[in-house]
């Protein structure tokens, strides 16, 4: 520790190499050279080369061979394998549980980002520029209380909310149910929230719309605080409302967030294996709640099919990838990247 | 949401003229406001309570005994007792589990922090033919989902002798973390002033000292943030261990939390799932009470850069 406040001190009375006294420079330029071939050498070695190979070996190459993984009839333990061109993919749009999957997913994609920036937007509004209408610009009171308690979900294992919902939710034991009787609808007595089809994909919705709001919250929060309170202000004297100002004046404004949530929200919600897998890990009532990672495990890691799951894998990801250029074209045709902050 | 915004239109334009300077020093509510406010208060409490209920009603179920949890979901414990704790802790393997998630998470912890600080800097201030190479390789690595790996990746682990154990997990995450790691950190050694470090060779620094007593405590709180993000994410992750960590003695505890989910509706010892719900949570809770600042600080600041 002594070193480096020493060479601290020293290079802020030294800020350049010429500020170095010149009878140093000959010896310690001497020590330097012998020294720069291991240091250096070991140095890069160990910052750059070690961890690129770990990454490469464990995270690059899976990438790589699970496309031409997903061309084969490959059943994982036994060394044959027949390449099989596209067949995996001619069958998985023959396959109805996986057409089924896809279907699930994409309601996902579209309704949990929609419902989630909806909320996150209000709350962060509410807390930040929602407050009275007189003085400065700011929040409701307590702001701060309820930012805290809403970020909360987001450090709790998503195996765990899973959990817990499910539990919430229980038939019988649930406290859903126990507040739902409790205030006289009996008719809800033993409603199985999870064991319906008509409400397993809402309710399990609800739950990962539920455990990613906080965190969006304070994404728009920060985003809001950019803006300067000026303009608040300025919108406020010109007699806009509180939800004329949220969509004229807040959303174009922090509209670069706005896209960068749905993408991470989509990404995501067309996973949403993890909550599946704690609420339904069959697939609910009638596949109802299945999703492509859940069939992509089982069919994996059940199965052993794990040519055919592969390619499933790959399905995923160009899902994935055509969600997030659906994101960016509908941002740029409906005006994204015309420079609203230029008015700022 | 619609009523007391339309109301407020038609009242708000008094409060508006009135002189600026003035209102700012003495804000008396308008009735609009407070409709506002009032509104805003009923939403923002409902949801709190929407947060804080699930927790605190398996926190108390947690000292009930199974019949009484089967009984009502509202009573409370008759006779409070940690009989579920200790059953969960023992019994459900939750001690062994989280033993086994503080040695994975804590050695990749320390290991992604070291070399993706390592690489960050090295990336950030060298210029190398590959550079530009290196860094779209992590894009690649933060942009296609982990299922796309999955299958193949058991299969490298299981090619090294790596597969079902806590070795194999631990450079599993490690390297999952890694481009994570590396991309928030770059843009932090980016910001560092370069000429302290140019002084510090220049005064006969090697690589490695620059490195260890000169950047890496100035990017102190950088680390910091990324340190917490990939606790919370390596604390929580779930579908690494699920598929390539099979080996019941080497569950961590996101799995032993899913055996409880996995096991058939009744054979489920409800006691023993909530006290296990509750020591899953309650080191999540305590770095969440410690860090919620700069947590909420480094979203707002690193998620979008």
């Amino acid at each position: 520790m002594s070193g480096t406040s020493h060479l601290a001190a020293h290079s802020d009375a030294t800020p350049s190499a010429t500020a170095v006294p010149p009878g140093n420079t000959p010896g310690q330029g001497r020590r330097r050279r012998r020294r720069i071939s291991f240091d250096k050498a070991s140095f890069f070695a160990v910052a750059l080369l070690l961890p690129l190979a770990v990454y490469v070996v464990f995270v690059i190459s899976p990438f790589v061979q699970a496309v031409y993984f997903s061309m084969t009839d490959w059943s994982g333990f036994t060394a044959d394998m027949a390449f099989v061109g596209l067949d995996n993919f001619a069958r998985l749009l023959g396959d109805e549980k996986f057409l089924r999957a896809m279907l699930n997913s994409a309601l996902l994609a579209v309704v949990v980002p929609t419902v989630t920036i909806a909320i996150a937007i209000a709350v962060a509004t509410m807390v930040t520029v929602g407050g009275s209408t007189t003085g400065g610009v700011r929040g409701v009171r307590g702001a701060g209380f309820y930012r805290v308690i809403s970020f909360f979900p987001y450090c709790v294992p998503a195996i765990v909310i899973g959990l817990v919902w499910a539990q919430v939710y229980d038939p019988s034991r649930g406290l859903l149910n126990g507040v739902l009787t409790g205030i006289g609808l009996d008719g809800m007595a033993d409603f199985p929230w999870l064991g319906d089809t008509r409400t397993a994909m809402a309710a399990s919705m609800f739950v990962i719309v539920w455990s990613f709001i906080g965190f969006y919250t304070v994404l728009f929060v920060a985003a809001i605080k950019g803006v300067p309170g000026e303009i608040y202000e300025a919108a406020r004297l010109d007699g806009a409302s509180r939800f004329r100002t949220a969509v004229s004046i807040t959303v174009p404004l922090i509209r670069d967030n706005v896209r960068t949530a749905w993408i991470y929200l989509g990404i995501a919600a067309i996973d949403s294996f993890v909550y599946m897998q704690a609420m339904n890990p069959g697939g609910g009532p009638g596949y109802s709640t299945f999703v492509i990672s859940q069939d992509l495990y089982q069919t994996a890691f059940s199965k052993g099919q794990f040519g055919y799951a592969t390619a499933m894998g790959v399905v995923l990801a160009l899902v994935t990838l055509l969600f997030a250029a659906v994101v960016f074209l509908v941002d740029r045709v409906t005006g994204g990247g015309d420079d609203v902050r230029g008015h700022a | 949401m619609t009523t007391p915004v339309e109301r407020d239109q038609s009242t708000e334009r008094p409060t508006v003229g009135a002189p600026f300077e003035a209102a700012r020093r003495t804000p008396p509510a308008g009735p609009a406001d407070r409709t506002a406010a009032a509104t805003s208060h009923v939403l923002l409490t409902f949801g709190a309570v929407l947060v804080v209920v699930p927790f605190l009603w398996v926190f108390v179920s947690s000292f009930k005994t199974t019949k009484e949890i089967l009984a009502s979901p509202f009573s409370l414990p008759a006779d409070p007792s940690l009989a579920n704790y200790a059953t969960a802790w023992t019994d459900a393997g939750i001690g062994r589990y989280f033993l086994n998630t503080i040695v994975v998470v804590g050695c990749a912890l320390f290991f992604v922090m070291m070399l993706g600080a390592l690489t960050a800097y090295v990336l950030a201030r060298f210029r190398f033919p590959g550079n530009k190479v290196i860094y779209n390789l992590m894009l690649a690595g933060l942009t296609f989902p982990v299922f796309l790996a999955i299958v193949p990746l058991f299969f490298v682990l299981r090619n090294a002798g790596l597969l079902n154990t806590l070795p194999g997990l631990i450079v599993t995450y490690v390297a999952f973390a890694f481009p994570f790691t590396v991309f928030f950190l770059y843009s932090f050694f980016r910001g560092l002033p370069h000429e302290v470090a140019e002084a510090a060779q220049v005064d006969g620094a090697g690589e490695w000292r620059t490195f260890f007593q000169i950047m890496l405590p100035m990017a102190r709180p950088g680390m910091a943030s990324v340190a917490i993000f990939n606790f919370l994410g390596l604390w929580n992750q779930f579908l690494l261990p699920v598929a390539l960590n099979t080996d019941t003695d080497n569950y961590v505890l996101t799995q032993g939390m899913a055996q409880f989910a996995s096991q058939a509706g009744y054979a489920v010892d409800f006691g023993a799932l909530y006290a296990g719900v509750v020591m899953t949570v309650l080191p999540v809770l305590v770095v969440y009470v410690f860090f919620q600042r700069r947590l909420q600080g480094s979203v707002a600041q690193g998620t979008f850069r």
